[in-house]
């Protein structure tokens, strides 16, 4: 009887598994992200592929990464101002 | 384990759901991985496709791979910093 008081004290939800679950959602969508920030980095960095990539590849890169996630937040941030005024959307 | 059964899962059935679900994102992962790189190195190294690939055109993609993958590893890096970054300043 003591897996049918186990499953009545867990409400029929197994943590372990819910972490779990939720801990390689965010790994997925971590990943997701990457390969996004990779497709348009990529077209607007790389050239002619070489033989490794250059230092000027690597910063703008790294830049395109840093100044797309600005851009997002700042977008973010602008938006939800304009809601709390509440007549952009009009 | 006696205390995280849900009366449905035994504990050996649980970590082989969990092998499973990691299997199949890694799986899923490197599918999205094999299309922009064939995608993106196919704009890259064949102008003017051919009969067949000549030899520098398989040199110029085994190169654009490589150089996708280096690309990929530096946005991975820039990416978890910046978010580290953000989380530092909460």
């Amino acid at each position: 009887m003591s897996d049918l008081s186990d499953y009545s004290g867990n409400k029929g939800v197994d943590s372990e598994l819910q972490d779990f679950l939720m801990a390689e959602k965010q790994k997925a969508q971590f990943h997701a992200q990457i390969h996004e920030f990779n497709d348009f980095c990529w077209d607007k960095c790389v050239d002619k592929p070489g033989a490794k990539l250059d230092s000027r590849t690597e910063t703008c890169i790294t830049n395109c990464v840093e100044r797309f996630i600005d851009v997002s937040l700042l977008i973010t941030n602008r938006f939800a101002q304009m809601l709390e005024k509440g007549g952009g959307m009009n | 384990m006696d205390s995280l059964s849900t009366g449905t899962l035994s504990g050996v059935q649980k970590e082989e759901l969990m092998d499973q679900v990691k299997q199949q994102i890694a799986i899923a992962n490197a599918q999205e991985l094999l299309t922009k790189m064939s995608e993106k190195c196919f704009k890259k190294c064949i102008n003017k496709p051919g009969t067949a690939l000549d030899n520098s055109e398989q040199k110029c993609i085994a190169m654009c791979m490589d150089r996708y993958m280096d690309a990929w590893n530096l946005v991975s890096r820039t990416y978890s910093s910046r978010i580290q970054r953000e989380r530092n300043n909460m």
